[in-house]
């Protein structure tokens, strides 16, 4: 067992942090995989941008339909914008969309969750039964019909994510809460003069992060898709935002007439950001839980 | 000694089933009926008083409502009935919901049988310590980290364990830990759960010395629960013998372990294992323990197991008399008294 | 040898983990006779459970037999083929669990799970097997045994499960029994009961036990024979009444004064000098305990000798402590 640095207990130790993440990358290489992947996406979500050749947005009718050239690495789409410049100005949009429903259903749905769970009695009854309601629905018509409703846009699509998600992680968090309930540290914690707040928000809340972190990552995977899927049938992001679903859309229709480079490029970039989240989630519980450390 | 802790005529009744729920409730209070709930007499009528500095042991089975009674005294649950008084204080009176944020918190604290599990897995031992200063005590920064070295010190635990988590420490590491959060609001009972029965036998002589240093230290009473009789007897002025919710044997340790009155007690200390001791000389028990839920109030708990049965016994429920220091609930109690 | 149902032969155990290879066993021998009660006596750390498992064969995958026999009936159970070993494991040699609720099934009735013993090892027609079952509750003394083999182990007290395990242990009627910890969590009354059944079962078949306990006092009131263990080896074993009266091993002699029961107050209760020696260290002395002894000489750095104390009475160890009457036979061997 390696000891954390024999500093004052209670300080932050960036040393034993900065170590501890080294471990978990070491340990498996799929993890660094997954993390370099994860790095390369956020720096194009927030650099990309201001680097790709070509405007987004900028259509050149000459130019229609390329295949991938030195000019045009992925080639053009139909109206004779790059797809390279697309796909990586789509990322920024498409992180956003996956960072701002995770962390909203993380709030409505772990807090909810945790609160039924120690509490029980009404408030259990309550949460149950908002989560039965949206089970009662099929998932993506309920994300669509919020959409519908709602209107298009990237806030819309955001919410019905999130509300679609809210049944899982409340059900995670009461679980995980409602097991603690009953656990020796809670009572410890009442002797030592811990309302039950307190107890909640310090000493339940900081076991159910772990869990729920693990189901954010796969949440984040489940985002993207989302918003891909909702635009696919047009009730997601409107042209000609560059947003992957809505390239996979449009490209669809060219796939047979032999010009697959329009829909397989941002549908390969789909597919691995979802990849990389899913395999980000086993790390990141490794690095959370102090349980895994040695 | 002036008494520490008075339990009077204390009980604790739990539905069959859980709580009646909104509905049941509901259907109550429109039927206008007293639908009578099936009831387990967790603790029943119990009674009896520590006095300062004094250590009691409570011994007696699972079921036996040891852990109960535990719980009403640490005021974590409420008790139904009697009341529990801490020195001329009736902390009874005020709910168990609000006993956290009580001014008489720190006065009542408890060591727990499972060190690794009243320990929160995302606390160093550190912050598991600081706890209860930091909210009972407002200690912060350098007055709280100096506190809890001291206590840490004084407990014998190393301080560089301090920013360790449970799980990175041994069996005896933790229950120091657990020990040493209990004492650090220098509390004026402590109540022991059976705090080394996880534990080595080499480990737990060191415990044992420990907490008997520190109740010497620190001026504290013990309420010390353990099923190992053995332990009991080294560790206690007094011990209390429970069964099914009652007291039915209380005195000196060594004079009730000795020469035991009451057929529970008697089948207890003949069915512990003795080093030099042959196993053959036990009393054996017949039959199964009594059903706790809704008892007959007039027959004795112990009757049916007992191997003794008479119709004063299915009649009469026998009371705690006093033979000078010691107290036993059983009709026949005499027969066994020492000349 | 009086005709010995198991003889363990300088058995050593590694396991390869992730922090180095942990030396659990070295050079573990000790014999059990036909219809002997045998207890592993040691604390957590010493290698009991370990040499348990290796009898039944239910090692870890990561554990590593690296010398030794284990003979059972004459046949080397180490070295024997798995479809021999798939005879002898739960026939003819049972073992029972700690914590009796969780080693039960959670989800199957308990006469069933006699009934799927029974079944095992053909021990009787199958359509007799539930009425057996019922027989078997009956044998290790539940009452209203019909109904009860209905029931589901959570639906059962700890004593009553423990019964159950032992049913399903001695369904195959085995000629030896292994407890690992038999008794530890359940009260001190039904801990008689169960030690009692056990004994009473095992002089009805003529079954031989091995009881593993840290329970020193337990330990000698139930057994005939006691091993003591520290971690890893073997240090004595002798006739229970004798190692309890003239422990020749300093380990012992502190096991002892250090269980509550040997003491008339706190004081005189001592703590057992230093602690366990990690076992992935690979300096560990020949003699595992020298490093807390407080009567080591010289010679403890040699390795270790085997002292035959009379037939029975063995002690590792180069100065044990002398026997009660003075001219104790001292026969190194090494």
């Amino acid at each position: 067992m390696t000891d954390l640095a024999v500093t004052s207990p209670h300080e932050w130790n960036p040393g034993a942090l900065y170590r501890q993440v080294r471990y978990v990358l070491g340990e498996n290489p799929i993890t660094l995989i997954a993390f370099i992947l994860f790095v390369l996406i956020v720096l194009a979500a927030v650099f990309g941008p201001h680097l790709v050749p070509y405007d987004p947005l900028a259509s050149n009718t000459a130019e229609a339909l390329r295949p991938p050239s030195a000019h045009h690495w992925f080639g053009t789409d139909q109206l004779g914008r790059d797809i390279f410049s697309r796909v990586v100005v789509a990322t920024r949009l498409d992180f956003l969309i996956a960072i701002t429903s995770v962390a909203l259903v993380f709030l409505m749905g772990g807090l909810a969750g945790v609160a039924a769970g120690f509490f029980g009695g009404w408030t259990d009854r309550i949460v149950g039964r908002i989560a039965d309601t949206i089970m009662a629905f099929p998932l993506f018509v309920l994300a669509m019909g919020i959409v519908a409703a709602l209107g298009n846009t990237v806030q819309n699509i955001v919410i019905a994510t999130a509300i679609v998600n809210f049944p899982l992680y409340a059900r995670i968090a009461r679980a995980e809460a409602s097991v603690r309930r009953e656990a020796g540290f809670v009572e410890a914690a009442r002797l030592s003069g811990n309302s039950d707040w307190r107890i909640l928000t310090f000493q339940i809340l900081p076991n159910v992060l772990p869990i729920l972190v693990v189901q954010m990552s796969l949440t984040m995977g489940y985002a993207i898709l989302n918003a891909a899927g909702l635009s696919f049938i047009g009730l997601g992001v409107r042209p000609p935002t560059p947003e992957w679903g809505i390239m996979v859309a449009e490209g669809a229709q060219f796939m047979v007439s032999g010009e697959w480079w329009n829909a397989t490029f941002p549908g390969a970039a789909l597919m691995l950001a979802v990849f990389c989240f899913n395999l980000l989630g086993d790390g990141l519980r490794d690095m959370i839980d102090p349980r895994r450390r040695t | 000694m002036t008494s520490l802790l008075e339990v009077a005529e204390v009980s604790k009744f739990f539905p069959v089933g859980g709580a009646p729920g909104a509905w049941r409730r509901l259907k109550r209070r429109l039927t206008g009926g007293v639908e009578k709930l099936a009831k387990v007499h967790a603790v029943d009528g119990v009674s009896f008083v520590i006095k300062e500095g004094e250590t009691v042991g409570l011994v007696g089975e699972s079921g036996c409502g040891k852990s109960t009674l535990v719980r009403a005294l640490t005021r974590l649950i409420d008790i139904g009935d009697g009341h529990i008084k801490l020195g001329a204080r009736e902390v009874s009176l005020k709910p168990a919901r609000v006993f956290a944020r009580d001014r008489d918190r720190a006065k009542i604290q408890m060591v727990f049988q499972d060190a690794g599990d009243s320990i929160n897995p995302r606390f160093t031992a550190f912050e598991a310590i600081a706890d209860p200063l930091r909210r009972l005590r407002k200690l912060k920064g350098k007055a709280l980290r100096q506190r809890v070295e001291t206590v840490a010190s004084q407990c014998g635990l190393p301080l560089q364990l301090l920013a360790r988590f449970s799980h990175q420490l041994s069996g005896g590491q933790r229950a120091r830990v657990g020990i040493a959060r209990a004492i650090a609001v220098e509390p004026d009972l402590l109540i022991l759960d059976e705090p080394t029965a996880a534990l080595d036998v080499s480990v737990q002589v060191v415990i044992l010395k420990l907490l008997q240093r520190l109740k010497q230290e620190l001026g504290m009473s013990y309420l010390f629960v353990s099923h190992d009789l053995s332990v009991v007897k080294l560790l206690c002025d007094r011990v209390l013998v429970m069964y099914l919710g009652k007291i039915v044997e209380s005195g000196p340790a060594v004079e009730v372990f000795e020469h035991p009155l009451h057929p529970y007690t008697q089948a207890l200390v003949t069915a512990a294992p003795r080093l030099h001791e042959s196993a053959n000389k036990r009393l054996r028990l017949v039959g199964e323990p009594r059903s706790p839920i809704d008892p007959d109030p007039n027959v004795c708990r112990f009757y049916g197991r007992c191997p003794r049965g008479t119709d004063a016994c299915r009649t009469t429920m026998p009371q705690l008399r006093s033979f000078g220091q010691r107290h036993v609930a059983c009709h026949f109690a005499e027969e066994f008294l020492p000349i | 040898m009086t005709s010995s149902v198991l003889s363990v032969e300088g058995l050593s155990v590694e396991f390869r983990t992730r922090s180095g290879i942990v030396h659990a066993l070295e050079n573990v021998s000790f014999t059990v006779s036909k219809g002997e009660t045998v207890a592993l006596v040691g604390e957590s750390g010493s290698g009991k459970s370990v040499t348990a498992y290796a009898v039944m064969g239910i090692l870890d995958p990561v554990a590593r037999v690296t010398v030794g026999r284990i003979v059972f009936d004459g046949v080397d159970l180490l070295a024997a083929k798995r479809s021999d070993l798939a005879a002898i494991r739960g026939r003819a040699i049972a073992m029972i669990f700690q914590n009796p609720r969780t080693a039960l099934n959670p989800i199957r009735p308990v006469g069933k799970q006699i009934g799927d013993m029974l079944i095992r090892h053909g021990k009787a027609p199958r359509r007799n097997v539930p009425e057996q079952a019922v027989e078997m509750l009956r044998a290790v003394g539940i009452t209203d045994p019909a109904r009860r083999a209905q029931a589901y182990p959570f639906e059962m007290s700890g004593g009553m499960c423990q019964r159950v395990m032992i049913a399903i242990a001695l369904a195959a009627k085995p000629s030896l029994l292994i407890a690992d910890e038999p008794t530890t969590g359940l009260d001190v009354t039904t801990q008689a009961v169960i030690m009692d059944l056990i004994k009473d079962l095992a002089g009805k078949m003529g079954m031989a036990t091995i009881f593993i306990t840290h329970d020193l006092a337990l330990a000698g009131q139930r057994s005939d024979r006691v091993v003591v263990m520290h971690a890893g080896h073997v240090v004595e074993t002798a006739p229970t009444a004798k190692l309890l009266a003239h422990p020749r091993h300093p380990y012992t002699a502190e096991l002892i004064a250090a269980t509550p029961d040997s003491a008339q107050n706190l004081e005189e209760l001592a703590a057992i000098a230093g602690s366990l020696p990690d076992l992935r260290r690979t300096d560990l002395p020949p003699c595992r305990y020298s490093e807390r002894c407080s009567r080591k000489i010289a010679a403890c750095d040699q390795p270790l000798p085997q002292a035959f104390l009379g037939a029975s009475h063995l002690v590792t160890c180069w100065n044990p402590l002398p026997s009660e009457n003075a001219s104790g036979t001292r026969v190194s061997a090494a």
